[in-house]
């Protein structure tokens, strides 16, 4: 009984996902809901395994793959060195706080068309998308970082007469670490969202571009597919940026909150 | 052997006030004290009277509000801008451990030859040396999260250690220890001062730990935070580990104790 138990607290997530599909499945049969605004889920899986024997698909997957890596690389360089520089200079975080709020609040995704305009409708438009979109988490998590550095470690390092560097690639950087990936965790998703966004204002490639496509021929169970293979493509950068986390930072899961720096 | 010429720390004059609320706070009215090379002093003084801040500012940490700081007879402040030549061969470690989570004890150890550009064989090597000096030679690989609180102090001693100080100051170094692991540590320390011959200046709350290790105890009076008395102790060194329970010592700490509750009313 007890071992029962057990086991369905381990699978109960799985149970809960196949009940939902099934409850899918039995709504649209049941109610006679139209193919057209609302597949059954055996007819998306079948228009993925169709979508995935497409030759181009994977074209389509590598160009929303570099997007998304590329603004977020982006977003990595500009937020841990803009959040680095302005965690350590008042100066210069008063003068550029009004901008950094700004980015904050405005919508970022009503700039896409402008972005656009700008940068024409190939791959720069939505990697500068997709990198402003993830810039602020991880600007902000890096700012964070960098600001609760320990103060007890960083006189460890004035009492060696250590200079700005050493302080910052020994100290700062790796005591802030667990920050900045947490922000990135936040960030890879916005980032996908990003390229996205900029693929469905403009251009002819990407996964965004083929779910406007598929909309467009009236093929709702392909445009499902194409939003699971996103979901998917999602998920396995999701986990990448987690696992960097934990590698990078096993020395912060292994100690105790009361400990940590 | 306290000519003010050959002294490796020299206070003058030296006071702090620090601002609080908008209000000046006099932490140190003003103490001279001369430490001579070799010598291992140990300060101590009631809570409050200011005896940690006169560590921080000898480290370098905090700039006197009068007087001058001298290490090996050059002033370390001038004029707001600490002089950070005279702090290259002077160690420190504080209450708490303060090593680099995300370092070996190793790499933490290290870290001053890091510093100065030293390669990485060579400073295993040293990094090496130094854990077997403080009694931690097989943990050198272990992350400090590993070790216990006394490993890890011994840890910060090889950290300070490995810039080859001249000087050691030594910031209340035991109290978060327990007693035994504290008393081990005593005799630890007083051999690692002979086997390097280095320059050490300890403040601490333990007045047995005080007498123990040091050739002069200088008591810090509290409202005027001042030298109150400095005391020579004469024990012949290595003192021995039953040295506590001479009756001349027990005299010296009793004699103490109490100046110290009159200096703390």
């Amino acid at each position: 009984m007890k071992a029962a138990r057990r086991w369905l607290f381990r699978l109960l997530p799985l149970l809960m996902v196949v009940l939902f599909f099934a409850a899918w499945e039995g709504y649209v049969v049941f109610f006679k809901v139209s193919a057209f605004i609302l597949p059954p889920p055996d007819r998306i899986v079948t228009a993925m395994v169709r979508l995935l024997q497409q030759r181009n698909v994977f074209m389509h997957v590598r160009v929303t793959l570099v997007e998304t890596l590329g603004g977020f690389g982006a977003a990595i360089v500009t937020g841990v060195a803009l959040g680095t520089v302005m965690a350590k200079s008042p100066w210069i975080e008063r003068a550029l706080r009004p901008f950094v709020v700004a980015t904050q609040i405005i919508p970022k995704v009503a700039l896409a068309p402008l972005f656009i305009l700008w940068f024409g409708f190939g791959l720069e438009s939505k990697i500068v998308i997709a990198a402003v979109l993830s810039f602020f988490p991880i600007f902000s998590n890096t700012f964070i970082g960098v600001r609760s550095v320990d103060r007890g470690l960083r006189e460890v390092m004035t009492t060696m007469n250590a200079g700005a560097w050493p302080i910052f690639w020994l100290l700062e950087i790796r005591a802030a670490m667990p920050f900045i990936l947490t922000g990135m965790e936040v960030g890879i998703v916005l980032a996908i969202i990003g390229a996205i966004v900029g693929e469905f204002m403009g251009g002819s490639v990407g996964l965004g571009n083929l779910a406007i496509l598929t909309l467009q021929e009236m093929q709702v169970d392909k445009l499902f597919a194409v939003v699971l293979l996103l979901t998917l493509i999602g998920v396995v950068l999701y986990i990448g940026v987690s696992m960097l986390r934990r590698w990078l930072t096993a020395w912060h899961e292994a100690i105790g909150a009361d400990e940590r720096p | 052997m306290n000519s003010p010429a050959l002294a490796d720390i020299e206070l003058s004059g030296v006071g702090k006030t620090f601002e609080s609320e908008g209000r000046e706070v006099v932490a140190i009215e003003r103490i001279d004290l001369a430490v001579a090379p070799g010598e291992f002093v140990s300060i101590l003084g009631p809570s409050g009277c200011g005896k940690t801040t006169a560590l921080r500012m000898i480290a370098g940490l905090v700039e006197p509000s009068l007087g001058d700081v001298a290490i090996f007879g050059t002033p370390l402040w001038n004029r707001g801008r600490r002089n950070d030549a005279a702090l290259a061969r002077l160690g420190v470690v504080f209450q708490e451990p303060r090593l680099f989570p995300w370092f070996t004890i190793e790499d933490n150890v290290a870290l001053p030859l890091r510093l100065r550009g030293q390669g990485e064989a060579a400073r295993r090597r040293r990094a090496g040396e130094l854990c077997e000096l403080v009694g931690i030679g097989g943990f050198a690989k272990h992350r400090p999260n590993e070790l216990s609180g006394g490993m890890r102090q011994r840890a910060a001693i090889a950290r300070a250690l490995a810039g080859d100080p001249r000087i050691l100051l030594m910031d209340e170094p035991f109290g978060a220890l327990d007693a035994i692991t504290r008393d081990q540590m005593n005799l630890e320390l007083q051999r690692i001062w002979r086997a390097t011959g280095c320059t050490i200046l300890l403040v601490t709350h333990s007045i047995s730990e005080a007498v123990f290790l040091a050739d002069r105890v200088v008591t810090l009076s509290l409202r005027p935070s001042r030298v109150h008395r400095v005391r020579r102790i004469d024990f012949q060194h290595p003192r021995d580990p039953d040295l506590p329970t001479d009756p001349a010592f027990q005299t010296i700490v009793r004699a103490i104790k109490h100046e110290l509750a009159e200096l703390g009313r």
